[in-house]
């Protein structure tokens, strides 16, 4: 357990807590990586492009990887351009593809995602995918060159946890990449309950940033998601079997 | 007691004056405010249909504190919610519609709030809207920058920090036309991140070119949406084509513009049907096309040059946060700008409820940033303002303001792609 890591793109991590890029500030940045344990940082490209006074990019500690994201790109071709630019910034070669053609309920584009991914895994981004949970949409990020899969756990900004559970758990299941839970985790305790389920990691940033006592929350986060890391190494299943074993057993007919 | 908007300046000829008169007096002197002039483009939209049937229906005093409360509890607002919320029966309710509205103001914009700056770029018109200080009837400096002026006025506001500008012009083709805005829309590019326009309606194609010189985003206020009433206030020139102007958001998606603001202006009609369409207009448009960003303003009537007279008449601060409380709770994505017409105090409290873009550093006339930002008197001369601001603050001081509420001032959030 001690030397619990997780790799992506090559890079190594041990912290499972990525801070998302929704609500940004100091103090959220400081809280998650001293409190939170944080070792990825997403940052929103469209908004670390400013002049000098508040350059996000400046806020971000020193062994900390950066995560640009391609927020506010409307197709495929918007997201490249921006995830190009996020090179040419300096932030490195991880992207996050985050594609919306929705204003509302800025849900993921499945389809534009993929041809994206395609094409900046061809260019040599570690490409980590923001998506709808579709399983046959996550086997195409895999064959498009994804290096993990997002799939969101309801409505971004919602808090509302889990609503997506039995597909996340099917991308668990069946998926041979990291998969991150990605949007809608409100609390600590589903952050755990994503974890238990086998989960690589999970990203969050309302739940942090409109907490009352961020520092606490943060921590909080830290614990519950080293608890349902633990329990997913320990093995849940004989916790989870239901009822008490027959006396009599059902094969119990059975003579050779 | 209404606003008595007409005023007659002594330089008007004895023909214009005339003129003026019978606009004001004889109704069937004007043109049809419902037919479109030559050049305009008519699309099909069924968005305005929508609009009106919803405003039209829309009977306030039939709700009750019960249709309120129960507005207030349900998680997603509905149509009929966000009339409950927009009644005088709300009025009562306004504590818990501020909480509301904070939490899902919150819940999709965080702490963060927005800063623009216009910048007013000519203001010939040939409009004769009886409330506006540009107004071709009222006589004030008419001013028109020149691609220098205009270079020279953008420096100075991207070097008080702002990095995202607001282009106006008054409403004049002959004066201001669409490639004259686009030079200075190129020119924003190079000193700013997010390029908006607030101008005329123009065509699809138009707001196509806009677009590909760096505009992304377009502001048209529909004023009121009471066809009569707005018959009654734009007496003479293209804006007197109610239709025209209802689709101008329309027209510009689909020439490519990523996002469009709508507001009526508060106070001209009456404010809560005004608020509904405004809202439902943003309602129906998004449906249309999910992919835009959409925002609404809020503004009231202020006094102009030559009419200090001009108010918001029943439209008070209280209206005007249940307005905002109501547009928050029933479209949580939208972007919601208060603008420096409303005092600071205004200002400092709204964007903790459910504002997210303020104007700081503000000018409303032409070619005056520089005296107005350090004091300095420029060598040519200005343009006369489009009305009174209320909120003066600088940019530098609205950012120290809004961080000392516990709130996180942004610059930009915006690529052009």
């Amino acid at each position: 357990m001690n030397n619990d890591q997780w790799v992506i793109g090559g890079h190594t991590f041990h912290s499972r807590f990525i801070l998302g890029s929704g609500k940004y500030s100091l103090n959220l940045i400081e809280a998650a990586v001293k409190d939170a344990g944080a070792e990825i940082i997403t940052l929103a490209v469209r908004r670390a492009n400013t002049k000098e006074q508040e350059n996000i990019l400046d806020f971000i500690p020193q062994g900390v990887t950066l995560l640009p994201n391609t927020s506010g790109a409307r197709n495929a071709e918007e997201a490249v351009r921006i995830a190009r630019l996020a090179r040419e910034l300096g932030c490195g070669d991880f992207v996050k593809i985050e594609i919306m053609r929705d204003s509302k309920y800025l849900l993921p584009d499945n389809q534009e995602t993929i041809r994206a991914t395609e094409i900046l895994a061809n260019e040599g981004f570690v490409v980590m995918p923001y998506m709808y949970p579709d399983l046959n949409t996550a086997r195409d990020l895999v064959k498009a060159g994804a290096a993990a899969v997002m799939p969101l756990a309801s409505p971004i900004g919602s808090n509302k946890g889990l609503a997506t559970k039995d597909f996340i758990q099917i991308l668990i299941d069946e998926i041979d990449l990291p998969i991150i839970v990605d949007a809608g985790i409100g609390r600590p305790s589903q952050a755990c309950e994503a974890m238990e389920m086998g989960a690589a990691a999970i990203m969050a940033n309302t739940a942090l940033a409109t907490a009352g006592d961020l520092p606490l929350m943060a921590a909080a986060f830290r614990q519950a998601i080293e608890a349902g890391r633990k329990a997913y190494l320990a093995g849940l299943g004989r916790v989870l079997t239901r009822g008490a074993a027959a006396s009599d057993p059902l094969t119990g007919f059975l003579r050779d | 007691m209404e606003n008595q908007f007409f005023i007659d300046s002594d330089y008007l000829s004895p023909e214009a004056r005339m003129k003026k008169h019978q606009l004001e007096n004889d109704p069937s002197s004007r043109k049809s405010h419902m037919e479109y002039m030559p050049g305009m483009e008519r699309i099909e939209s069924d968005v305005c249909k929508n609009v009106m049937a919803q405003m039209r229906a829309f009977d306030y005093s039939q709700y009750t504190a019960q249709d309120v409360k129960a507005a207030l509890e349900h998680e997603t607002c509905s149509i009929e919610d966000f009339k409950a919320l927009l009644s005088p029966a709300a009025e009562p309710f306004l504590e818990p519609m501020a909480q509301r509205a904070a939490l899902e103001t919150s819940k999709h914009f965080g702490n963060t709030v927005y800063f623009f700056t216009p910048l007013y770029i000519a203001n010939y018109c040939e409009n004769y809207c009886v409330y506006c200080g540009f107004n071709c009837y009222n006589h004030i400096h008419r001013m028109k920058l020149t691609m220098e002026q205009v270079e020279h006025e953008m420096k100075v506001i991207a070097d008080s920090g702002m990095e995202e500008i607001l282009i106006l012009t008054g409403e004049s083709r002959s004066q201001s036309d669409v490639q004259y805005i686009g030079e200075a829309c190129k020119l924003a590019r190079k000193y700013f991140r997010m390029v908006g326009l607030e101008i005329y309606p123009v065509n699809v194609e138009e707001y196509r070119y806009l677009h590909a010189c760096g505009a992304d985003y377009v502001t048209v206020f529909q004023e009121t949406y009471d066809t009569d009433k707005y018959e009654q206030l734009h007496l003479m020139g293209h804006k007197r084509v109610w239709p025209y102007r209802f689709d101008a958001q329309e027209r510009a998606l689909m020439g490519g513009m990523r996002g469009v603001a709508f507001s009526a202006l508060l106070g001209l009609s009456d404010f809560r049907k005004d608020a509904l369409a405004s809202a439902l207009h943003v309602y129906y448009l998004q449906r249309k096309y999910p992919h835009a960003e959409m925002s609404l303003s809020c503004p009231r009537l202020r006094p102009i040059i030559n009419n200090d007279k001009i108010n918001p008449l029943d439209v008070h601060e209280k209206q005007l946060c249940q307005i905002l409380c109501a547009y928050r709770i029933f479209l949580p994505f939208v972007g919601i700008t208060v603008s420096s017409r409303e005092s600071a105090e205004f200002r400092n409290g709204i964007v903790k409820i459910a504002a997210t873009k303020v104007s700081a550093g503000v000018s409303t006339g032409i070619g005056d940033h520089e005296r107005k930002y350090s004091g300095k008197e420029p060598d040519g001369a200005h343009g006369d303002e489009q009305f009174e601001i209320d909120d003066s603050r600088s940019l530098e001081k609205m950012y120290r303001d809004i961080a000392g509420e516990g709130l996180q001032p942004v610059l930009n959030d915006y690529l052009y792609v």
